[in-house]
């Protein structure tokens, strides 16, 4: 079937089974392989994308739940940046080491900076449990998401 | 970004970091390709038994299935293992685990794939089947391999110095206990996985997740009867490995599909189901422990019997029991030891390489030894354990002289002077309603390197290119730990240019050179050593033949700097594009070979292993861990953790303390609540939903020192610091919950149940004494 749907800003259709894994849909027909696949169960978060801003995993959506929604994937977050602030302070605090985790991780902060730009690191932590890292033990990755938030309410006092 | 010069010693941002958090760097599992096949394995769902039959005619038969193989398609020995050769790459006759592969089959798409996996029916005779170390050692017991030495005990060894049996009779204080540890799995988000294809010219290439790729090419050719030279392995960046992709897991069964494919690419990638059932574990063990010393604490005698479960084939088993032995006595001076150990094979899955190789199953152990023996004396657990801390000089536990960095006694003295430990009485004190709290310690020691018995070497090349940059060509795997960041530190120290101008060449057999597993705590140590030979060689190339071209009187009045080399007398300079154009391709590429050293001791024990043993060096730790204990539920909470490390020099502390956290949180995992649970050889953890690892929720923010040796032999005075991390948590934690509750529980990981029944034990206990 036909399905239509916004993809990294960009309004795209594509011919494919609805019953089509999104995650498979994204990385194999679309080539974003910034989407990882860790579980395929949605145990470990590694498949994140936002759907319509809204931390969701790809690995348990079929293709025909994209019709009329706006997808925005990892290779998408930066827009018309080089690097989105949450990209830049997970290499400068050490967010990253294997890097597997880093693209659903850092999606998943960017729903969380959405609904809570202040967030504790406790609520960071809580908004991230989904999203396993077997590298960093965290630490590493809440302070980036806390810098991160710094950062973007920076810029948004800049623009105001 | 701005350019800068990476540094030794600067917390510089990782060389990897921009290509993971934007998505774009390929990973093995992010290789496609036009006419992609995908193949899969039928496994066999039995832990024991014979093959009768396989009929795969209705597969076969399925439209979008291009072949079917079975062990009799397999061209070369068919066995794979990195010390022993005995596990099959497709079964022929004999099933030894649930994981074990009977069928390869290549598909059009992963739906035909499935299906075909699901129509292919084999008839197996059940046999009965090993599942526990008992089981495996009683004298009338089955074999899991017949062939070897009529029982299952894959290697018996002993580790002995001075006379124990006799010194027992000398101590004041004797304590025995038996601990046990399970089974654990890596997790590595990215699952065991590649993409192989044959090319025109009849060569085979295998793009893998893989810490060894130079390791494979030889087991590939070994398994399957290919010339090496006709292999190429490219290892790009693993979405973590652990010590769980250090050995075959789809390497021969890609490489056999290849050679069926008819030159298209096949693509292989385990589930995380099937990770579980066939990837490597790490060994389950127990531990008998018999303890004396002095009325002061003094450590006079260790007698101890380690059982390690090594699954259905060798792997690494033998080695991982070789250095769990060798670090058995744990960092102290121990004049009296006698260590024996038995590496046995079961139908239990596979155990192989984990970060902590060994070592994290016996600090269990030995630390629990010390915190029995401390209560015994009464004396500070810290206090007992800094008293007898191995020194420089001294011989540890397997006879071997500590002639290197020896920080064991720093470390324990950084904890001990932390609010964290110095604290800890008001801290305990201030426990909330219905929860105790306890503050517990670990001293800690991991070995460097393969040991004895195989040259631990690697082999750097460095090139400026034609452009005038430099290339690093990296031969050893970047599973996450940053070693190629510190390789990119390296080479721009070395020759002072700048990020941008330096390229990192990610292990690939046809242009990198042979340098060893990522394993062992050895990855930067020995590949960075090899790395500043050849660096320093290049850049004394460099001003040499630019003073050809400067009419430079000595080379002493040129200086390499960014992007050009400088005639500081005159102020003239050459643009290194320049220099490497008139430089043949052979004299801008220079490449050393180092070797690590080993130990000079002529011992007298450990003869039953032919290689990993002994060691010589050493990272040592000493760990804190402050935890929270719920009466009513047993759960318990890490609320504080502090580590002090000796991993020599460090070259750059954000990753330095990457690798401290990680292996904190790894060990926490194992601590709590990390188990491959087994039901005759099946198992009963099969997902990240039952098999539990901690989550952003489940670590403390953690704090690390780096207690600073200098590894003489290091680079820049490095040590590995991988693995020591991992060692710590679960003893300073089973020792912070006796200082809460005065439970000491024996057996890993201290999951709520477990703590809540011993505390009803201890209650029921109490109640029946006597008042």
């Amino acid at each position: 079937m036909i399905i239509r749907f916004v993809l990294n800003g960009e309004e795209t259709q594509i011919d494919c089974a609805p019953d089509r894994r999104v995650i498979d849909l994204l990385r194999e027909d679309f080539g974003l392989t910034g989407i990882k696949e860790g579980c395929g169960s949605g145990e470990c978060g590694t498949c994140t994308i936002l759907v319509d801003g809204e931390n969701r995993l790809s690995c348990l959506m079929l293709a025909v739940q994209l019709e009329g929604k706006s997808i925005t994937t990892i290779e998408g977050l930066a827009g018309e940046n080089r690097q989105h602030p949450l990209q830049e302070a997970f290499i400068r605090c050490g967010a990253v080491q294997c890097g597997y985790c880093s693209p659903g991780m850092i999606l998943a902060a960017r729903a969380l900076l959405t609904e809570n730009p202040e967030p504790t690191r406790e609520q960071i932590r809580e908004a991230l449990s989904g999203n396993l890292c077997r590298c960093t033990g965290y630490q590493k990755i809440v302070d980036a998401v806390e810098a991160a938030a710094r950062a973007m309410q920076k810029q948004k006092e800049k623009a105001g | 970004m701005k350019s800068f010069i990476p540094e030794i010693g600067c917390s510089i941002p990782r060389a990897d970091g921009e290509a993971k958090v934007s998505g774009e760097e390929k990973y093995a599992t992010d290789h496609y390709g036009d006419g992609l096949l995908w193949a899969g394995v039928r496994r066999a769902g039995i832990p024991h038994g014979r093959i009768r039959g396989l009929d795969a005619g209705q597969a076969k038969n399925l439209p979008g299935v291009i072949a079917i193989l079975t062990g009799r398609d397999v061209p070369g020995t068919n066995r794979q293992g990195i010390v022993h050769k005995d596990q099959p790459v497709l079964c022929t006759d004999k099933i030894r685990h649930c994981g074990d592969p009977v069928a390869l089959v290549l598909a059009e798409d992963r739906t035909v794939l499935a299906q075909a996996l699901a129509l292919i029916t084999v008839d197996i005779e059940p046999l009965p089947g090993i599942f526990s170390i008992d089981d495996a050692l009683r004298p009338d017991a089955p074999l899991v391999h017949e062939e070897h030495s009529g029982s299952n005990v894959l290697l018996a060894a002993t580790v002995d110095k001075g006379n124990a049996e006799e010194a027992f009779s000398e101590c004041d204080v004797i304590l025995e206990e038996t601990f046990t540890v399970p089974s654990v799995a890596h997790a590595f988000l990215e699952t065991e996985n590649g993409i192989a294809w044959q090319e025109p010219d009849g060569k085979i290439v295998l793009v893998v997740s893989t810490q060894a790729p130079f390791r494979d090419r030889f087991e590939i050719s070994h398994a399957l009867g290919i010339p090496m030279d006709r292999l190429r392995i490219i290892g790009p960046y693993l979405g973590g490995g652990f010590g769980g992709k250090d050995g075959a897991t789809v390497q021969c069964l890609l490489v056999l599909a290849a050679i069926h494919a008819g030159g298209r690419r096949v693509k292989m990638w385990w589930s995380r189901e099937e990770s579980m059932a066939a990837g490597f574990k790490r060994h389950a063990v127990r531990m008998e422990y018999r303890l004396g010393a002095g009325s002061d604490g003094t450590l006079h005698a260790l007698k101890c019997r380690l059982y390690y479960d090594t699954g259905a084939y060798a792997h690494l088993g033998g080695e991982v029991m070789a250095l769990g032995m060798e670090h058995a006595s744990g960092p102290y001076r121990i004049p009296h030891t006698l260590i024996e150990g038995w590496c046995v094979y079961t139908n239990n899955p596979v155990a192989g390489a984990m970060r902590g190789f060994g070592v994290a199953q016996v600090s269990f152990a030995f630390e629990g030894m010390m915190d029995r023996l401390a209560e015994k004396l009464r004396m500070d657990p810290l206090d007992l354990r800094m008293k007898n801390a191995l020194q420089r000089g001294d011989k540890n536990g397997a006879g071997v002289t500590m002639t290197h960095s020896t920080g064991i006694v720093s470390c324990l003295e950084a904890v001990g002077s932390h609010p964290l430990w110095k604290g800890k009485e008001q801290w305990m004190a201030e426990a909330p309603p219905f929860k105790k709290r306890g503050v517990g310690v670990a001293a800690v020691f991991n070995a460097m390197g393969y040991g004895r018995g195989l040259p631990d070497s690697a082999i750097a090349k460095v090139e400026l290119t034609a452009e005038g940059k430099i290339r690093v060509y990296c031969g050893v795997s970047d599973m996450g730990q940053g070693n190629a960041t510190a390789f990119f530190q390296i080479a721009g120290g070395v020759l002072g240019q700048e990020n941008d101008a330096i390229e990192l060449v990610q292990p690939d057999t046809a242009r990198t050179l042979p340098s060893g597993s990522a394993s062992a705590g050895r990855t930067t140590y020995t590949y960075g050593n090899a790395l500043i030979q050849a660096a320093e060689e290049l850049r004394r190339r460099i001003i040499g033949r630019a003073a050809l071209m400067i009419l430079a009187d000595t080379v002493d009045e040129l200086e390499l700097l960014p992007g050009r080399v400088k005639h500081l007398k005159s102020g003239r300079e050459i643009p290194l594009n320049i220099l490497a154009s008139v430089m043949p391709p052979e004299d801008r590429i220079c490449i050393s070979q180092f070797i690590m050293p080993v130990a000079r001791d002529g011992l007298e024990t450990g003869k039953a292993f032919f290689i990993g043993f002994p060691h010589l060096l050493f990272s040592y730790a000493a760990h804190l861990a402050a935890v929270e204990m719920d009466e009513l539920t047993g759960t318990l909470e890490v609320k504080a953790y502090l580590a002090a490390t000796d991993a020599g020099r460090v070259l750059n502390p954000q990753s330095y303390e990457q690798q401290v956290h990680g292996a904190i949180a790894q060990g926490i995992g194992y601590a709590l609540c990390e188990e491959i649970k087994l039901e005759e050889g099946r198992i009963l953890t099969p997902d990240l939903a039952t098999f539990i690892i901690p989550g952003a929720m489940d670590i403390p923010d953690m704090m690390s020192i780096s207690v600073e040796t200098c590894e003489t032999s290091g680079p820049y005075g490095m040590k590995g610091a991988g693995e020591v991390g991992i060692n710590g948590p679960l003893p300073a934690i089973a020792g912070a919950l006796a200082q809460a509750c005065g439970i000491r529980v024996k057996t890993a990981p201290l999951t709520a149940e477990r703590i809540l029944e011993a505390m009803v034990e201890q209650q029921t206990a109490c109640e029946r004494k006597p008042s």
